[in-house]
This record gives C-alpha cells, sequence and structure tokens, in this order.
C-alpha cells in the first residue's frame, strides 16, 4: 500500500535535499555563511534585550544593531562577488573582494563606534 | 476765563517784582466769595501762593517759620479730597494764606555770627597737605580764622612764612604776588628784613607810575599800604597822589560802576568796590593833602554807585554784577563784599560819607542772610565784609534776632529778643520797645509802646508777660530799638521798625464730645466721648440712620478755636477709606453722616468701619488723631451699575519681599535595567560568537594559504596586526579619545594598512593564479 504524499513528508524532503545541496558549497562561502548567521543572531539578541529592559539609550541599540547587520550586509556583498558560479564577477579576484571587505568594515565600524556613545 | 486772568496777572506781578500782593489778595477775596469750581480755585490759590512766596523770596534763614509755611501748603495735598466740602473752609484757609505770605514781605529774622560759623571755617580752610595752595587762599583763611577768633596752628604758620618770604625776596614776582604775600605777612607778621621791604617798595611805587589798568593799580597801592602798617621805618608816601587819583577816576562810568581799564568796556560794580579801596589807599598814602574837591567828587562817586543797589523783601540790601567779567568774579556776595570793603575804608579815611544808614543795614542783613556759606571764598567774603561794617565809619549796624519764635502758653515761655552787633558782639546800651502786635490775618494790630526788660547777665531782652489779647495763633511782633545814648545814634543803624513773626502755641480743650446714632431726629443711641484720650466705641446703624458727630474747642484763654484739620475718617474693613470734615459754628464743631445719601460713595459696602477723628492744627500743642472704635454699617446690596470701590494699595513690603523659593528639580534619571540582566545579556551576546568559532572549527579552517617565505609572511603578519591595530584603535576611540586624534591615528595606520595589504593580497592573488595555471 503506497501512503498519500503529505505535507511533512513533503517538508522533510526539501529540507533533506537542501542540506545535502548545501554540503557540496565550497568551504570558504561556508565561513561567510557562518559568519553572516553570527551577525544575525547577534543582532536578535540586542533586539532581545532591548525589548526587556527599553530603549533608553537608544543610540547604543541602533549602533549595535546597525552594526551587526551592516557587517552582515557587507559579508553578503563579498560572497556574492567571491562566488566563482557568479558570472557577473568573473573577471573579480577574490583577493579584491575581500579588500574592500575589510576597508568596508572598517569605516562602518569607525562611524558604528562613534554613535555608540 | 478768570482763572487765566489770575494766572496772568500772577505772572505779571511776579516779573515786574511788586512787592505788595495788597491789591491782589483782596481781589482775589472778592472772587472767591463768588460760587466757583472748587478744584480750579484751589490749584489757583496754590499758584499764588507759590507765586507770593517767590516775590518775598525767602532764604535759608528764615527758619522754622519757613519749614512750617512748607508744611501748610503740603497738608493742602490732603485737602484735594475736600474740596467738595464746605467752601467756606477752603476761602477762609486760602485767604489766610495769602494774607500771611502778604505779611511775609518784611518779616523775616536774622541772627548774627555764631558757632555754625566757626566750626564751617575750620572745616572749609583746612590746609590740603598742611599748607594752603596759593597766597592768596592762605590770605582768606587767616583773615577768616582771624575774625573769628580761631587759633592757627604753628605748623601751617611755618610753611606760610616760608613762601611768603620766598615770594617777597624773589624779582620775579609781580604786584599781584607782592601784594597777597604782604597781606599774609601782615596777619602772620613773618620775619622779613627792611632791606627786602625797600626794594619791594620801590618796584611797587615803579609799579604806580607804570600801572594802566585798575588791577595794577590796586595791587600795588594795596601792597604799599600794607608795608607802611608793617613796617615805619620804609618810606611809602607817593608824591603825586593828586595825578594817581585822577588817573583811577578817569577809569569810572556815570553809573557809578568802574572799568578795568581804558581799553576794555567791561565794567563791574566788583571793580567799583576794587576801585574805592584804592582810592582810600592813595589817601592814606599821600605825601601832601589832597585837592577837596577832588575827594568831594569821589564821595558823589559812590553814592552815585548807591543808586544801583538792589533790595530783597526781607530788607536786605546788595549789588549784583549782571555781567560775568574777564577776572571771574560774578555774583552779587563777591561785588557787593567788594562794595562794602571800599566804602568802608574809603570811610576810614575822610568823614562825612553820606550813606543812609538803612542801605549799610540791608547790606549788612544780606550777608546774614546767607547763613553759613557752603565754600570757603564764599563764607571769606561774608566774614571779611561783615568784619568791616561791624567797626565802620559811617554807621554800624544792630541786628535785633530771636532765639525761639514759638511760645508756649502752657508753659510759661518768656519771649526773648537779643541785639547784637554782626560779629556778635554787645551792643552798646539800648533798650528794645515792644511797638504793635499783628495777628495773622490783619494788617491793623494792637498798639503798645511796651518796653522789654533787659536781663545783663545774659544780654537778652525780655518780654515779662504777653499782651494783652494774644492767644494761642500766629502774630508778628513790631520792635524798635532806641539807643539810650543820642550821641549813638549817628553811629549805629537800628532799622527803625523791625517785624518777626512769632507763634504761640498752647493747648486746646474740647469739650462736651459725644457721637450719637439718629434715626430721623430721634437720638437712639448715643455715647460721651473722652477727647483726646482713648475710646473704644461699638456702635451699629443701617442705611436710615445718621452717625452725629460733635464737641467743644476752647483756647487757653476760653475763646473758640479753629484748628487748621478737623476731620473723621471712616475705614473699611478692606481698606477703603472716606474723610469727612467737621464744620464749626463758632466753638461748637459738629458733623452728621447721613448713609442715605452716603451709600453710593460708600460703594455699598457693608460691614464694620472704623471711625478715626483728627483735630490738628500748627499752635494746638496737643494736636490728636484718635482711633474712636468701629461701626457696623448695614447698607443695601451693589446694584448692578454701582462704581466698584478702588482698588487698595498692595503693601509694598509684600510686593517687593522676597517670593518663594523655587527648588529645581531635576530631571529623574532613566530607569537603568538591573546590572544582573545586563551581565546576563552581555553573556548571551558572546555565545554566537562562541557559536561562530566553533563553526569554524567544525569546517574546518586552516592556515595553509598563509604565505611560508619570509617576506610575504611579515607582509601578511603586518596586514593581521594592522587590521588589530585599527580595531584597537576604535576601542581606545570608544573610551577615551575624541574624533579627531581617532582620525589622525586612523588615517596613518589606514595608509600603512593600504600598502601592506596591497602586498599581501597581491601576493595571495599571484600565488592562487599560479596555482590555476598549473
Amino acid at each position: 500500500m503506497v501512503k498519500p504524499a503529505t505535507t511533512k513528508d513533503d517538508a522533510h524532503a526539501l529540507f533533506y535535499s537542501l542540506r545535502s545541496a548545501y554540503s557540496a558549497t565550497p568551504t570558504n562561502l561556508k565561513i561567510i555563511d557562518l559568519y553572516v548567521v553570527f551577525a544575525v543572531f547577534t543582532a536578535l539578541i540586542q533586539v532581545a534585550y532591548m525589548a526587556i529592559v527599553g530603549s533608553f539609550p537608544f543610540n547604543s541599540f541602533l549602533s549595535g544593531v546597525l552594526s551587526c547587520v551592516g557587517t552582515a550586509v557587507l559579508a553578503v556583498c563579498l560572497r556574492i562577488q567571491v562566488n566563482k558560479e557568479n558570472k557577473e564577477f568573473k573577471d573579480l579576484p577574490p583577493e579584491r573582494a575581500f579588500a574592500d571587505f575589510v576597508l568596508c568594515n572598517l569605516v562602518l565600524h569607525l562611524v558604528i563606534m562613534n554613535f555608540l556613545g | 476765563m478768570r482763572y487765566m486772568i489770575i494766572l496772568s496777572v500772577a505772572d505779571l506781578i511776579v516779573k515786574s517784582n511788586i512787592a505788595n500782593s495788597q491789591l491782589f489778595s483782596s481781589y482775589l477775596t472778592s472772587m472767591l466769595s463768588k460760587q466757583h469750581s472748587g478744584r480750579r480755585l484751589f490749584t489757583v490759590a496754590l499758584t499764588l501762593s507759590a507765586g507770593a512766596l517767590t516775590i518775598s523770596r525767602f532764604r535759608i534763614s528764615s527758619t522754622a517759620d519757613q519749614i512750617r509755611k512748607i508744611l501748610f501748603r503740603s497738608q493742602f495735598i490732603e485737602f484735594d479730597q475736600l474740596i467738595e466740602f464746605g467752601m467756606a473752609i477752603k476761602v477762609g484757609i486760602v485767604v489766610v494764606l495769602l494774607a500771611v505770605a502778604s505779611i511775609c514781605e518784611a518779616v523775616a529774622i536774622f541772627h548774627p555770627i555764631s558757632e555754625s560759623h566757626l566750626s564751617a571755617a575750620l572745616e572749609l580752610f583746612s590746609p590740603v597737605a598742611g599748607s594752603f595752595s596759593s597766597l592768596e587762599e592762605a590770605y582768606e583763611a587767616l583773615r577768616t580764622f582771624e575774625v573769628l577768633g580761631i587759633e592757627k596752628k604753628p605748623d601751617i604758620k611755618d610753611d606760610t612764612c616760608n613762601s611768603v618770604v620766598d615770594t617777597l625776596s624773589s624779582m620775579s614776582s609781580n604786584s599781584r604776588d607782592l601784594y597777597h604775600a604782604l597781606q599774609v605777612n601782615g596777619l602772620l607778621k613773618c620775619k622779613t628784613s627792611k632791606d627786602a621791604l625797600t626794594g619791594i617798595t620801590s618796584r611797587l611805587k615803579d609799579a604806580v607810575k607804570d600801572a594802566t589798568s585798575l588791577l595794577d593799580y590796586y595791587h600795588s597801592i594795596g601792597g604799599l599800604l600794607l608795608i607802611k602798617d608793617q613796617s615805619s621805618e620804609v618810606d611809602v608816601l607817593l608824591k603825586n597822589a593828586d595825578g594817581i587819583l585822577r588817573s583811577i577816576k578817569a577809569l569810572s562810568q556815570s553809573d557809578g560802576r568802574w572799568r578795568y581799564s581804558a581799553n576794555n568796556p567791561e565794567s563791574s560794580t566788583y571793580a567799583a568796590g576794587l576801585a574805592f579801596e584804592t582810592l582810600s589807599g592813595v589817601i592814606q598814602l599821600a605825601a601832601s593833602t589832597i585837592d577837596e574837591n577832588l575827594i568831594g567828587t569821589l564821595k558823589k562817586d559812590i553814592v552815585k554807585l548807591f543808586d544801583s543797589i538792589e533790595k530783597y523783601d526781607d530788607g536786605s540790601y546788595y549789588f549784583d554784577d549782571k555781567h560775568i567779567d574777564s577776572s571771574g568774579h560774578q555774583g552779587p556776595l563777591s561785588a557787593t563784599a567788594a562794595v562794602v570793603r571800599g566804602l568802608t575804608t574809603f570811610a576810614s579815611t575822610s568823614e562825612s560819607l553820606n550813606i543812609p544808614e538803612d542801605k549799610i543795614l540791608g547790606l549788612a542783613r544780606f550777608f546774614l542772610g546767607i547763613g553759613v556759606p557752603g565754600n570757603s571764598k564764599d563764607l571769606y567774603y561774608q566774614i571779611d565784609s561783615l568784619s568791616h561794617l561791624e567797626n565802620n565809619r559811617v554807621s554800624v549796624p544792630l541786628i535785633l534776632s530771636i532765639p525761639a519764635t514759638v511760645l508756649s502758653l502752657t508753659s510759661k515761655d518768656k519771649f526773648k529778643v537779643k541785639v547784637n552787633t554782626v560779629l556778635g558782639s554787645i551792643a552798646p546800651p539800648l533798650s528794645v520797645k515792644l511797638m504793635q502786635v499783628f495777628s495773622s490775618g490783619s494788617k491793623d494790630g494792637s498798639v503798645l509802646k511796651q518796653e522789654l526788660h533787659f536781663d545783663p547777665k545774659e544780654a537778652i531782652h525780655m518780654l515779662d508777660a504777653l499782651p494783652e489779647g494774644v492767644d494761642i495763633g500766629e502774630y508778628v511782633f513790631a520792635f524798635e530799638i532806641v539807643l539810650s545814648d543820642p550821641e549813638h545814634k549817628r553811629k549805629f543803624a537800628t532799622g527803625g521798625r523791625t517785624k518777626v513773626p512769632v507763634h504761640v502755641t498752647g493747648v486746646v480743650k474740647v469739650d462736651d464730645a459725644k457721637v450719637a446714632v439718629l434715626e430721623g431726629d430721634i437720638v437712639e443711641s448715643e455715647k460721651k466721648l473722652d477727647l483726646p484720650g482713648k475710646n473704644d466705641l461699638a456702635l451699629s446703624a443701617n442705611h436710615l440712620q445718621k452717625l452725629h458727630l460733635s464737641f467743644l474747642l476752647t483756647t487757653p484763654f476760653g475763646k473758640p478755636f479753629k484748628p487748621h484739620q478737623a476731620l473723621l475718617k471712616l475705614r473699611h474693613e478692606t481698606g477703603v477709606e472716606h474723610i469727612f470734615v467737621v464744620e464749626n459754628s463758632g466753638r461748637h464743631f459738629e458733623t452728621t453722616l447721613d448713609f442715605l445719601g452716603l451709600v453710593d460713595k460708600f460703594f455699598y459696602l457693608s460691614g464694620q468701619y472704623d471711625i478715626e477723628l483728627t483735630v490738628g492744627d500748627a499752635v494746638m500743642e496737643n494736636s490728636f488723631l484718635q482711633p474712636l472704635g468701629s461701626i457696623e454699617l448695614d447698607l443695601p446690596k451693589a446694584p448692578e451699575k454701582a462704581t466698584q470701590p478702588p482698588p487698595q494699595a498692595v503693601n509694598p513690603y509684600l510686593r517687593y519681599g522676597p517670593k518663594a523659593e523655587i527648588a529645581h528639580i531635576f530631571r529623574a534619571p532613566e530607569k537603568r535595567p538591573p546590572q544582573e540582566v545586563s551581565f546576563a545579556f552581555l553573556g548571551l551576546v558572546l555565545v554566537p560568537f562562541l557559536a561562530f568559532l566553533v563553526g569554524l572549527l567544525r569546517l574546518g579552517v586552516n592556515l595553509k594559504n598563509f604565505p611560508t617565505s619570509t617576506i610575504p609572511a611579515a607582509f601578511a603578519i603586518l596586514f593581521h596586526s594592522g587590521i588589530a591595530a585599527v580595531l584597537l584603535l576604535y576601542v581606545l576611540f570608544w573610551l577615551k579619545l575624541d574624533l579627531f586624534t581617532t582620525l589622525k591615528t586612523l588615517g596613518l595606520i589606514g595608509i600603512f594598512l593600504m600598502f601592506v595589504g596591497h602586498r599581501t593580497l597581491s601576493h595571495l592573488a599571484s600565488a592562487s593564479a599560479k596555482l590555476k595555471s598549473a
């Protein structure tokens, strides 16, 4: 007897296929993904903290959250540029992308530090 | 319209200086008897009284009487409220004021020189830094001290003497300096050598020969005269006395004034005074007798000068210099002082100078009328002139002064009169007679010829008993001085009749005082009052009733008395006040307050009113302002359109007093979360970082691509350390640095980092390219 395809089974199948596809990505991209996840989690924890204690030094909260979000965004840009499968950035050497990433991060963090108060 | 006429007449009178405002006051009295708008008339009366007083031009020495008159006038301000009540009172008071003002023409008191002049002299003439600034000032100070009998300090004497001797011996001094030095020398008697004086004499004689202006003559002749007094050995006599007199006389003018020099057309009375002094000096220094006719013409010149004498209404005469001349002397004081000096020195050289004695007395009164001057020059002029008048050969003025012008009937004061010379010395034997007594408001007084009793111990003339009929009030006493020795009549100036104002005060009896509340005409409640003692009434009335107050006032002699103020004041508890005048008929004073008619005036305010009675006058010794108690008034309610009571004045002490203190409320600090929560979250935030590191390890990160050969390795290390340095800089920036230093350092590190990073990354890129191609 064949069981009818339930949504639960579909979800499982989707999840497994995603997982196997993902393990095929190159390591450096996985590092970048991990970095992005780390940044986002940090932002979420900060938001939760603010939700609990109130937003009194609002500038500090903003600067913290924006630092996380900004660096995550820059990391995503780096991932796009470094990804070998991306035809658009074929001619861009990854070191150059990395240098941009570092520079932009430094500028972002200068602004963040100023705004932190 | 008539108001304008009155004002213009007043203006005219003030301008033309008509002393007799009699006509004027009689016009006004007739005017006042007609009905006029009260307020306008009141202001007119004030203007006139002010004008009349300006005419009589009182000065400082008029003492308490002047002050009292000013008080009289200021009390009139309160009369503003009384304007609506009683024309009769107004008319009476105004007429009295005018009459008093008109009598005030020749009524003033002069006092001879007293202790206050001594203390003023000591204060004004105190030398700065131990010596006087010039010999002229030194002379003024020393002369004043000499006349007043003040001892000179020896150290000042030495200083001044040194200066005198220096001036006398120096060849560059002109006749002016020599004159002042000789003046001081005459007072201080410094040691001067005969040779010095002889030398000076010859210089001064030359100066006399070469003199062209009045001042040259004045200084040189004056100097020669002083040398004559100081040393009998030196020959100072002038040969050409006639010629000198004629050349000085050439400077005279027809109106009696003198010019300073032939070229300068300016003339002044001061110069005339100097000229007289110089002329008398020439006469004294003449080697041969002078032509009598010349002296006669000079005497005529002096008499002509006296035609320009001016007069104040209190009997003082003075000379005024209308133009300021080149030497800077100005004002009546210096001009009159110069004329007095010249006159008396001239009179000392020759007999029979025909100046009427009332003018001499008038000049003395002018100087005494100044009181105590405020600066040293004026004091010198005053004292010097008075000392000249004290011993002059024309006539010596005698001053009648009254130590106290207020007599009290209750303490049975005796009226005292003093007669002295101008400097306060004892007069020759004489008797003082009280000739007439004018009561205020009348020009005719009772004629007496009562002689005053002389007390030789205190040198005071006393009136044993006041004349009959002198009750409390204001009077003018007219005195005459009669010299015992008929010879003295020519020598002394007594001035005919001297009028002095006198106030006689006494206790006024208040009798039969009672207050009653009337219903129609029937007395509801009546209470006797004890005036002027304390009373505490507690009445009550409604608007249909009346309040009636009455009392009797009698003088010590039993005559009816009308005080200056007889006022009844009702004061509401809110502070609104109403004042009513208590009218009189003879000695009976009464007032009736009909509340029905006053309801509107009281602003319909019911409640408790405090009653106060004021009866007062200048000559009433027991004037009183007594609270009588209170009355509870029941007035009907105010209708819609009733006037509101005037707002009461805020207590000024409350308005400008300290206000309530404001405590600054600081902004409450924001609520901060408890520290444990914050630390917990700090830990929580670090968790993703740890998770990241763990994840990196799980992914299998390695440092395989790290360059191994030295130089690239060094660069790589520098690259990482550069990034670390920037991050450290950021931490420092957050902790304590400011933006500018941060940016500066960041710039430096950034340049380094760029260079190093470029090297490292290009090396890496070339390495991976090699790998790809390989």
